[in-house]
Protein backbone atom coordinates (compact mmCIF):
# COMPACT_ATOMS: atom_id res chain seq x y z
CA UNK A 1 0.00 0.00 0.00
CA UNK A 2 1.27 3.52 -0.55
CA UNK A 3 3.03 6.02 1.79
CA UNK A 4 1.41 7.84 4.53
CA UNK A 5 2.56 10.44 6.67
CA UNK A 6 2.62 10.42 10.55
CA UNK A 7 1.73 13.88 11.37
CA UNK A 8 3.20 14.24 14.72
CA UNK A 9 6.80 13.59 13.00
CA UNK A 10 6.60 15.14 10.02
CA UNK A 11 7.80 19.18 10.00
CA UNK A 12 6.79 20.16 6.49
CA UNK A 13 10.33 20.36 5.29
CA UNK A 14 9.82 19.17 2.31
CA UNK A 15 12.29 16.64 0.89
CA UNK A 16 10.17 14.00 0.18
CA UNK A 17 8.08 16.67 -2.67
CA UNK A 18 11.36 17.14 -3.80
CA UNK A 19 12.61 13.60 -4.45
CA UNK A 20 9.18 11.46 -4.94
CA UNK A 21 9.53 10.07 -8.98
CA UNK A 22 5.79 10.29 -9.34
CA UNK A 23 5.13 13.89 -7.74
CA UNK A 24 2.69 12.38 -5.82
CA UNK A 25 4.14 13.66 -2.12
CA UNK A 26 2.97 17.19 -1.66
CA UNK A 27 2.65 19.28 1.37
CA UNK A 28 -0.78 20.31 2.49
CA UNK A 29 -1.61 23.85 2.19
CA UNK A 30 -3.13 24.17 5.75
CA UNK A 31 -1.52 21.77 7.70
CA UNK A 32 2.09 22.27 6.52
CA UNK A 33 2.44 18.32 6.62
CA UNK A 34 3.08 16.15 3.58
CA UNK A 35 0.57 13.71 2.14
CA UNK A 36 0.31 11.47 -0.56
CA UNK A 37 -2.05 13.07 -3.09
CA UNK A 38 -2.41 10.19 -5.44
CA UNK A 39 -2.03 6.75 -3.47
CA UNK A 40 -2.81 4.50 -6.82
CA UNK A 41 0.28 5.92 -8.50
CA UNK A 42 2.72 5.35 -5.83
CA UNK A 43 5.16 2.73 -6.69
CA UNK A 44 6.10 2.01 -3.33
CA UNK A 45 9.66 3.09 -4.29
CA UNK A 46 10.46 4.33 -0.79
CA UNK A 47 12.86 7.16 -1.97
CA UNK A 48 10.87 9.88 -0.07
CA UNK A 49 10.66 7.10 2.92
CA UNK A 50 14.87 7.43 3.02
CA UNK A 51 14.78 10.89 1.77
CA UNK A 52 12.74 12.35 5.00
CA UNK A 53 14.57 13.41 8.39
CA UNK A 54 12.43 12.77 10.46
CA UNK A 55 11.83 9.13 10.02
CA UNK A 56 7.89 10.48 9.51
CA UNK A 57 6.86 8.20 5.92
CA UNK A 58 6.05 5.03 6.24
CA UNK A 59 4.13 2.48 3.60
CA UNK A 60 1.85 0.10 4.35
CA UNK A 61 1.85 -3.56 2.79
CA UNK A 62 -1.12 -4.33 0.89
CA UNK A 63 -4.06 -6.05 3.04
CA UNK A 64 -4.27 -9.23 0.95
CA UNK A 65 -1.51 -10.77 1.55
CA UNK A 66 0.71 -8.62 3.97
CA UNK A 67 -1.92 -8.35 7.23
CA UNK A 68 -2.05 -5.87 9.20
CA UNK A 69 0.88 -5.05 12.38
CA UNK A 70 3.11 -5.61 10.56
CA UNK A 71 6.14 -3.15 9.92
CA UNK A 72 9.14 -2.22 7.23
CA UNK A 73 11.71 -0.22 8.40
CA UNK A 74 14.49 1.42 6.24
CA UNK A 75 17.48 3.61 6.94
CA UNK A 76 20.31 4.65 4.29
CA UNK A 77 23.23 6.25 5.52
CA UNK A 78 25.02 7.85 2.39
CA UNK A 79 28.34 8.27 4.42
CA UNK A 80 28.32 4.15 5.39
CA UNK A 81 27.08 3.85 2.14
CA UNK A 82 24.71 1.23 3.36
CA UNK A 83 21.05 1.00 3.26
CA UNK A 84 19.11 -1.32 6.36
CA UNK A 85 16.16 -2.88 6.25
CA UNK A 86 14.15 -4.08 9.44
CA UNK A 87 11.14 -6.21 9.00
CA UNK A 88 8.59 -6.94 11.71
CA UNK A 89 6.03 -9.49 11.25
CA UNK A 90 2.75 -9.16 13.04
CA UNK A 91 3.66 -12.27 15.41
CA UNK A 92 6.85 -10.95 16.34
CA UNK A 93 9.20 -12.23 14.44
CA UNK A 94 11.53 -9.66 13.08
CA UNK A 95 14.70 -9.86 10.59
CA UNK A 96 17.15 -7.38 9.49
CA UNK A 97 19.10 -7.12 6.48
CA UNK A 98 22.25 -4.71 5.76
CA UNK A 99 23.20 -4.16 2.34
CA UNK A 100 26.02 -1.75 0.43
CA UNK A 101 24.90 0.93 -1.94
CA UNK A 102 27.91 2.58 -3.08
CA UNK A 103 31.54 1.52 -2.74
CA UNK A 104 33.38 5.28 -4.06
CA UNK A 105 32.30 8.44 -1.85
CA UNK A 106 29.98 10.33 -2.92
CA UNK A 107 30.81 12.68 -5.52
CA UNK A 108 34.01 11.00 -6.23
CA UNK A 109 33.06 10.26 -10.19
CA UNK A 110 35.36 11.67 -12.57
CA UNK A 111 33.32 13.64 -15.15
CA UNK A 112 33.52 13.07 -19.01
CA UNK A 113 35.22 16.06 -19.84
CA UNK A 114 38.03 15.22 -17.11
CA UNK A 115 39.48 12.40 -19.54
CA UNK A 116 41.44 13.13 -22.69
CA UNK A 117 39.56 14.58 -25.18
CA UNK A 118 38.75 12.57 -28.32
CA UNK A 119 40.90 12.99 -31.11
CA UNK A 120 39.52 14.15 -34.49
CA UNK A 121 39.56 10.40 -36.01
CA UNK A 122 38.08 9.18 -33.12
CA UNK A 123 34.87 10.74 -34.13
CA UNK A 124 34.72 8.49 -37.51
CA UNK A 125 34.96 5.23 -35.66
CA UNK A 126 32.14 3.33 -33.94
CA UNK A 127 33.15 3.17 -30.58
CA UNK A 128 31.43 5.05 -27.20
CA UNK A 129 33.40 6.41 -24.40
CA UNK A 130 36.11 5.12 -22.89
CA UNK A 131 35.86 1.92 -25.52
CA UNK A 132 37.69 -0.13 -26.51
CA UNK A 133 39.73 0.19 -23.10
CA UNK A 134 36.67 -0.60 -20.83
CA UNK A 135 35.77 -3.68 -22.02
CA UNK A 136 38.62 -4.90 -20.60
CA UNK A 137 39.16 -7.41 -23.44
CA UNK A 138 42.45 -6.27 -25.01
CA UNK A 139 40.52 -6.44 -28.28
CA UNK A 140 38.86 -3.62 -30.44
CA UNK A 141 35.25 -3.12 -30.13
CA UNK A 142 33.16 -6.21 -32.05
CA UNK A 143 31.65 -5.41 -35.15
CA UNK A 144 28.68 -7.31 -37.16
CA UNK A 145 29.59 -8.22 -40.42
CA UNK A 146 26.21 -8.54 -43.16
CA UNK A 147 26.31 -12.20 -43.15
CA UNK A 148 25.99 -12.42 -39.37
CA UNK A 149 22.83 -11.24 -39.74
CA UNK A 150 18.93 -12.77 -40.09
CA UNK A 151 20.62 -16.86 -39.69
CA UNK A 152 17.11 -17.88 -38.34
CA UNK A 153 16.80 -20.12 -35.64
CA UNK A 154 19.66 -20.75 -33.78
CA UNK B 1 -6.19 33.67 -13.29
CA UNK B 2 -6.73 29.58 -12.65
CA UNK B 3 -4.14 27.60 -11.67
CA UNK B 4 -1.72 28.96 -14.51
CA UNK B 5 -2.57 31.85 -14.63
CA UNK B 6 0.76 33.92 -13.67
CA UNK B 7 2.92 31.65 -15.47
CA UNK B 8 5.72 32.63 -17.07
CA UNK B 9 7.31 31.89 -20.56
CA UNK B 10 10.95 30.50 -20.16
CA UNK B 11 13.20 30.06 -22.93
CA UNK B 12 16.40 27.92 -23.25
CA UNK B 13 18.99 27.63 -26.13
CA UNK B 14 21.39 24.56 -26.13
CA UNK B 15 23.71 22.24 -28.27
CA UNK B 16 22.33 18.91 -27.15
CA UNK B 17 19.29 18.65 -25.74
CA UNK B 18 18.29 15.00 -23.77
CA UNK B 19 14.33 14.53 -22.89
CA UNK B 20 14.03 12.39 -19.83
CA UNK B 21 16.84 12.27 -17.05
CA UNK B 22 16.46 8.40 -16.33
CA UNK B 23 19.56 5.62 -17.18
CA UNK B 24 18.85 6.30 -20.81
CA UNK B 25 18.95 9.94 -20.37
CA UNK B 26 22.23 10.20 -17.99
CA UNK B 27 23.96 7.72 -20.26
CA UNK B 28 23.04 9.99 -23.45
CA UNK B 29 24.23 13.48 -21.03
CA UNK B 30 27.53 11.72 -20.17
CA UNK B 31 28.43 10.74 -23.51
CA UNK B 32 27.40 13.93 -25.06
CA UNK B 33 29.88 15.67 -23.11
CA UNK B 34 32.61 12.96 -23.72
CA UNK B 35 32.60 13.95 -27.36
CA UNK B 36 31.30 17.57 -27.24
CA UNK B 37 33.39 19.13 -24.39
CA UNK B 38 32.79 22.74 -25.44
CA UNK B 39 28.79 22.29 -25.95
CA UNK B 40 25.99 23.50 -23.93
CA UNK B 41 24.03 20.29 -23.02
CA UNK B 42 20.90 20.11 -21.20
CA UNK B 43 18.63 17.54 -19.60
CA UNK B 44 15.67 17.87 -18.99
CA UNK B 45 13.19 15.43 -16.62
CA UNK B 46 9.55 15.55 -15.29
CA UNK B 47 11.37 14.48 -11.76
CA UNK B 48 14.46 14.56 -9.98
CA UNK B 49 17.21 12.74 -11.92
CA UNK B 50 18.28 11.21 -8.41
CA UNK B 51 15.39 9.18 -8.36
CA UNK B 52 13.31 8.68 -11.63
CA UNK B 53 12.85 6.93 -14.41
CA UNK B 54 12.76 2.96 -14.13
CA UNK B 55 15.26 2.34 -11.67
CA UNK B 56 14.25 5.06 -9.54
CA UNK B 57 13.90 2.54 -6.31
CA UNK B 58 16.89 0.58 -7.65
CA UNK B 59 17.50 -2.81 -9.43
CA UNK B 60 18.95 -5.94 -7.41
CA UNK B 61 20.63 -6.79 -11.00
CA UNK B 62 21.47 -5.70 -14.24
CA UNK B 63 19.87 -7.93 -17.15
CA UNK B 64 22.22 -7.91 -20.01
CA UNK B 65 26.27 -8.33 -19.52
CA UNK B 66 27.92 -10.24 -21.85
CA UNK B 67 31.41 -10.90 -19.86
CA UNK B 68 33.05 -10.68 -23.04
CA UNK B 69 36.61 -10.48 -20.90
CA UNK B 70 36.21 -13.73 -19.48
CA UNK B 71 34.56 -15.38 -22.85
CA UNK B 72 31.15 -16.20 -21.31
CA UNK B 73 28.90 -14.41 -24.00
CA UNK B 74 29.52 -12.52 -27.50
CA UNK B 75 27.08 -9.96 -28.55
CA UNK B 76 26.34 -12.28 -31.43
CA UNK B 77 25.15 -14.83 -28.90
CA UNK B 78 22.33 -12.66 -27.37
CA UNK B 79 20.81 -11.02 -30.73
CA UNK B 80 20.48 -15.23 -31.03
CA UNK B 81 18.90 -15.25 -27.83
CA UNK B 82 16.80 -12.44 -28.43
CA UNK B 83 16.00 -13.53 -31.94
CA UNK B 84 14.66 -17.06 -30.34
CA UNK B 85 12.80 -15.60 -27.56
CA UNK B 86 11.10 -12.64 -30.17
CA UNK B 87 10.69 -14.88 -32.47
CA UNK B 88 12.31 -13.64 -35.50
CA UNK B 89 10.47 -9.85 -35.33
CA UNK B 90 14.09 -8.34 -33.93
CA UNK B 91 16.45 -5.56 -35.49
CA UNK B 92 19.33 -7.24 -35.04
CA UNK B 93 21.84 -4.61 -35.57
CA UNK B 94 20.61 -2.55 -33.02
CA UNK B 95 20.43 -5.19 -30.37
CA UNK B 96 23.93 -6.23 -31.60
CA UNK B 97 24.89 -2.82 -31.11
CA UNK B 98 23.40 -2.35 -27.28
CA UNK B 99 24.94 -6.12 -26.44
CA UNK B 100 28.40 -4.67 -28.14
CA UNK B 101 28.45 -1.49 -25.85
CA UNK B 102 26.79 -2.93 -22.54
CA UNK B 103 29.91 -4.81 -20.89
CA UNK B 104 31.98 -1.47 -21.30
CA UNK B 105 28.90 0.74 -19.43
CA UNK B 106 28.91 -1.94 -16.75
CA UNK B 107 32.52 -1.76 -15.88
CA UNK B 108 32.33 2.16 -15.48
CA UNK B 109 29.27 1.24 -13.57
CA UNK B 110 31.68 -0.59 -10.99
CA UNK B 111 34.39 1.87 -11.03
CA UNK B 112 31.85 5.12 -10.32
CA UNK B 113 31.07 2.59 -7.08
CA UNK B 114 28.05 0.38 -7.46
CA UNK B 115 28.37 -2.49 -6.19
CA UNK B 116 28.65 -5.80 -8.12
CA UNK B 117 28.73 -9.34 -6.73
CA UNK B 118 31.16 -11.16 -7.49
CA UNK B 119 31.65 -14.82 -7.63
CA UNK B 120 34.04 -15.65 -4.71
CA UNK B 121 35.91 -18.74 -6.76
CA UNK B 122 36.19 -17.28 -10.51
CA UNK B 123 36.38 -13.56 -8.92
CA UNK B 124 33.60 -12.72 -12.17
CA UNK B 125 30.69 -11.14 -11.60
CA UNK B 126 28.06 -13.30 -9.69
CA UNK B 127 25.48 -14.62 -12.50
CA UNK B 128 22.02 -15.54 -11.89
CA UNK B 129 21.09 -16.91 -15.31
CA UNK B 130 22.58 -16.70 -18.51
CA UNK B 131 22.49 -12.72 -18.77
CA UNK B 132 21.76 -11.13 -15.52
CA UNK B 133 24.30 -10.51 -12.97
CA UNK B 134 23.62 -9.14 -9.36
CA UNK B 135 24.43 -6.06 -7.79
CA UNK B 136 23.82 -4.53 -4.66
CA UNK B 137 21.44 -1.55 -6.76
CA UNK B 138 19.68 0.53 -4.02
CA UNK B 139 21.84 3.73 -4.79
CA UNK B 140 21.86 2.87 -9.04
CA UNK B 141 20.31 5.93 -9.77
CA UNK B 142 21.58 8.20 -7.50
CA UNK B 143 25.51 6.90 -8.29
CA UNK B 144 24.28 7.22 -12.42
CA UNK B 145 22.72 10.57 -11.81
CA UNK B 146 25.88 11.51 -10.01
CA UNK B 147 27.78 10.98 -13.34
CA UNK B 148 25.06 12.59 -15.52
CA UNK B 149 25.24 16.05 -13.53
CA UNK B 150 28.85 16.20 -13.59
CA UNK B 151 28.57 15.81 -17.49
CA UNK B 152 25.17 18.69 -18.05
CA UNK B 153 25.79 22.13 -18.29
CA UNK B 154 22.55 22.15 -16.47
CA UNK B 155 19.83 19.33 -15.57
CA UNK B 156 15.89 20.62 -15.42
CA UNK B 157 14.19 18.97 -12.85
CA UNK B 158 10.19 18.78 -12.45
CA UNK B 159 9.62 20.11 -16.46
CA UNK B 160 7.40 17.59 -18.56
CA UNK B 161 8.08 17.65 -22.27
CA UNK B 162 5.43 17.51 -24.16
CA UNK B 163 6.09 18.10 -27.60
CA UNK B 164 8.98 17.95 -30.28
CA UNK B 165 9.65 21.18 -32.10
CA UNK B 166 10.41 21.34 -36.07
CA UNK B 167 12.86 23.13 -37.57
CA UNK B 168 10.75 25.79 -39.48
CA UNK B 169 13.83 25.88 -42.23
CA UNK B 170 14.87 22.67 -42.57
CA UNK B 171 12.01 20.22 -43.20
CA UNK B 172 12.06 17.13 -41.09
CA UNK B 173 14.42 18.21 -39.07
CA UNK B 174 13.75 18.60 -35.18
CA UNK B 175 14.96 21.63 -33.22
CA UNK B 176 13.54 21.56 -29.65
CA UNK B 177 11.18 20.75 -27.45
CA UNK B 178 8.42 22.67 -25.60
CA UNK B 179 7.12 21.20 -21.70
CA UNK B 180 5.96 22.98 -18.18
CA UNK B 181 7.43 23.25 -14.64
CA UNK B 182 5.17 20.81 -13.38
CA UNK B 183 5.08 22.04 -10.03
CA UNK B 184 4.49 26.04 -11.21
CA UNK B 185 3.23 25.41 -14.40
CA UNK B 186 6.02 27.62 -16.01
CA UNK B 187 6.33 27.14 -19.89
CA UNK B 188 9.52 26.15 -21.12
CA UNK B 189 10.82 26.48 -24.52
CA UNK B 190 14.44 24.41 -25.14
CA UNK B 191 15.76 25.28 -28.63
CA UNK B 192 18.54 22.87 -29.30
CA UNK B 193 20.56 21.61 -32.74
CA UNK B 194 20.29 18.50 -31.93
CA UNK B 195 17.67 16.42 -29.75
CA UNK B 196 17.85 13.32 -28.08
CA UNK B 197 14.91 11.38 -26.64
CA UNK B 198 15.22 8.88 -23.38
CA UNK B 199 12.02 8.82 -22.41
CA UNK B 200 10.06 6.26 -21.12
CA UNK B 201 7.75 3.44 -21.95
CA UNK B 202 4.32 2.86 -21.00
CA UNK B 203 2.66 1.38 -18.30
CA UNK B 204 -0.69 1.56 -17.24
CA UNK B 205 -2.38 0.53 -21.10
CA UNK B 206 -4.18 -2.37 -19.71
CA UNK B 207 -6.54 -2.69 -16.76
CA UNK B 208 -4.88 -4.12 -14.04
CA UNK B 209 -6.31 -7.53 -12.89
CA UNK B 210 -5.64 -6.80 -9.61
CA UNK B 211 -8.55 -5.04 -7.25
CA UNK B 212 -9.13 -3.14 -4.49
CA UNK B 213 -5.57 -2.20 -3.00
CA UNK B 214 -4.10 -3.45 -5.62
CA UNK B 215 -5.14 -1.57 -7.99
CA UNK B 216 -1.93 0.62 -8.74
CA UNK B 217 0.33 -2.20 -8.40
CA UNK B 218 2.57 -2.23 -11.53
CA UNK B 219 6.07 -3.77 -12.14
CA UNK B 220 6.99 -0.96 -14.19
CA UNK B 221 6.80 2.56 -12.99
CA UNK B 222 3.43 3.96 -12.88
CA UNK B 223 4.53 7.54 -13.96
CA UNK B 224 5.82 6.10 -17.48
CA UNK B 225 3.30 7.88 -19.26
CA UNK B 226 4.79 6.79 -23.18
CA UNK B 227 6.79 9.63 -24.12
CA UNK B 228 9.14 7.82 -25.60
CA UNK B 229 6.72 6.98 -28.42
CA UNK B 230 4.19 10.13 -28.21
CA UNK B 231 7.33 12.37 -28.34
CA UNK B 232 8.78 10.73 -31.83
CA UNK B 233 5.57 9.61 -33.48
CA UNK B 234 3.67 13.34 -33.11
CA UNK B 235 6.12 14.56 -35.36
CA UNK B 236 5.81 11.85 -37.90
CA UNK B 237 9.03 9.59 -36.92
CA UNK B 238 9.80 6.25 -38.14
CA UNK B 239 9.36 3.88 -35.26
CA UNK B 240 11.08 0.76 -35.32
CA UNK B 241 10.26 -2.33 -33.16
CA UNK B 242 6.65 -1.78 -32.32
CA UNK B 243 5.68 -5.31 -33.59
CA UNK B 244 6.71 -6.28 -29.73
CA UNK B 245 4.84 -5.46 -26.82
CA UNK B 246 6.41 -6.91 -23.74
CA UNK B 247 3.78 -8.98 -21.92
CA UNK B 248 5.15 -9.91 -18.57
CA UNK B 249 2.86 -12.41 -16.53
CA UNK B 250 2.04 -11.60 -13.13
CA UNK B 251 0.90 -14.00 -10.79
CA UNK B 252 -1.60 -12.58 -8.11
CA UNK B 253 1.10 -11.16 -4.88
CA UNK B 254 4.01 -11.22 -6.98
CA UNK B 255 4.17 -7.69 -8.39
CA UNK B 256 7.82 -8.21 -9.49
CA UNK B 257 9.53 -9.54 -12.44
CA UNK B 258 8.17 -13.01 -12.39
CA UNK B 259 11.96 -14.04 -14.39
CA UNK B 260 13.66 -13.50 -10.90
CA UNK B 261 11.00 -15.80 -9.62
CA UNK B 262 12.06 -18.42 -12.25
CA UNK B 263 15.18 -17.48 -12.51
CA UNK B 264 16.65 -17.23 -8.36
CA UNK B 265 14.41 -19.09 -6.64
CA UNK B 266 13.49 -22.25 -9.26
CA UNK B 267 9.67 -21.79 -8.40
CA UNK B 268 7.43 -23.25 -11.47
CA UNK B 269 3.81 -23.12 -12.40
CA UNK B 270 0.51 -25.42 -12.20
CA UNK B 271 -2.59 -25.00 -13.33
CA UNK B 272 -5.67 -25.25 -11.28
CA UNK B 273 -5.53 -28.51 -10.17
CA UNK B 274 -2.12 -28.40 -9.32
CA UNK B 275 -0.65 -30.15 -13.23
CA UNK B 276 1.96 -29.27 -15.33
CA UNK B 277 0.33 -27.85 -18.29
CA UNK B 278 3.17 -26.11 -20.18
CA UNK B 279 3.76 -29.74 -22.39
CA UNK B 280 0.01 -30.45 -23.02
CA UNK B 281 0.34 -26.98 -25.24
CA UNK B 282 3.53 -28.37 -27.32
CA UNK B 283 1.89 -30.01 -30.36
CA UNK B 284 -0.65 -27.26 -30.58
CA UNK B 285 2.18 -24.52 -30.35
CA UNK B 286 3.95 -26.17 -32.68
CA UNK B 287 1.66 -26.51 -34.99
CA UNK B 288 1.18 -22.85 -35.01
CA UNK B 289 5.33 -21.76 -35.25
CA UNK B 290 7.03 -24.69 -35.73
CA UNK B 291 10.70 -24.86 -34.68
CA UNK B 292 10.34 -21.48 -32.03
CA UNK B 293 8.86 -23.95 -29.25
CA UNK B 294 12.05 -26.56 -29.36
CA UNK B 295 13.98 -23.22 -28.86
CA UNK B 296 15.84 -22.95 -25.28
CA UNK B 297 14.97 -20.98 -23.69
CA UNK B 298 11.25 -21.38 -24.90
CA UNK B 299 10.43 -17.94 -25.71
CA UNK B 300 8.22 -15.75 -23.57
CA UNK B 301 4.95 -15.34 -25.73
CA UNK B 302 5.07 -19.07 -26.14
CA UNK B 303 4.94 -19.59 -22.38
CA UNK B 304 2.28 -16.84 -21.87
CA UNK B 305 0.45 -18.15 -24.79
CA UNK B 306 -0.09 -21.54 -22.61
CA UNK B 307 -1.09 -19.62 -20.25
CA UNK B 308 -3.58 -18.39 -21.93
CA UNK B 309 -4.82 -21.45 -23.73
CA UNK B 310 -5.01 -23.48 -20.26
CA UNK B 311 -7.02 -20.49 -18.82
CA UNK B 312 -9.14 -20.58 -21.58
CA UNK B 313 -9.94 -24.54 -21.47
CA UNK B 314 -11.46 -23.85 -18.07
CA UNK B 315 -8.03 -25.25 -15.96
CA UNK B 316 -7.00 -21.99 -14.33
CA UNK B 317 -5.56 -20.21 -12.63
CA UNK B 318 -2.36 -20.79 -13.26
CA UNK B 319 -0.60 -20.58 -10.00
CA UNK B 320 3.01 -19.61 -9.13
CA UNK B 321 4.36 -22.94 -6.78
CA UNK B 322 6.62 -20.68 -4.46
CA UNK B 323 6.33 -22.95 -1.14
CA UNK B 324 9.73 -25.32 -2.12
CA UNK B 325 11.67 -21.95 -3.43
CA UNK B 326 10.64 -20.63 0.06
Amino acid sequence: MPTFVYMTRCDGCGHCVDICPSDIMHIDKTYRRAYNIEPNMCWECYSCVKACPQNAIDVRGYADFAPLGHSVRVLREEKKGTVSWRLKFRDGREKSFVSPVRTTPWGSIKGPAEYDAPRPEDFARQELAHEPDALNTNQPLPALRPDQLKLGLG
Amino acid sequence: MGLFGGRKTVFVDADILVIGGGMAGCGATYESRYWGRDLKIVCVEKANIERSGAVAQGLYAINCYMGMQWGENRPEDHVRYARNDLMGLVREDLGYDIARHVDSTVHKFEEWGLPIMRDPKTGRYQREGKWQIMIHGESYKPIVAEAARKAATRVYNRIMVTHLLMDSSRKNRVAGAVGFNVRTGDFHVFRAKAVIVSAGGASHIFKPRSVGEGMGRTWYAPWSSASAYGLPIMVGAKMTQMENRIVLTRFKDGYGPVGAYFLHLKTYTQNGYGEEYEKRWYEDTKALVGDYIDRHPVPTCLRNHAILKEVAAGRGPIRMVTKEAF
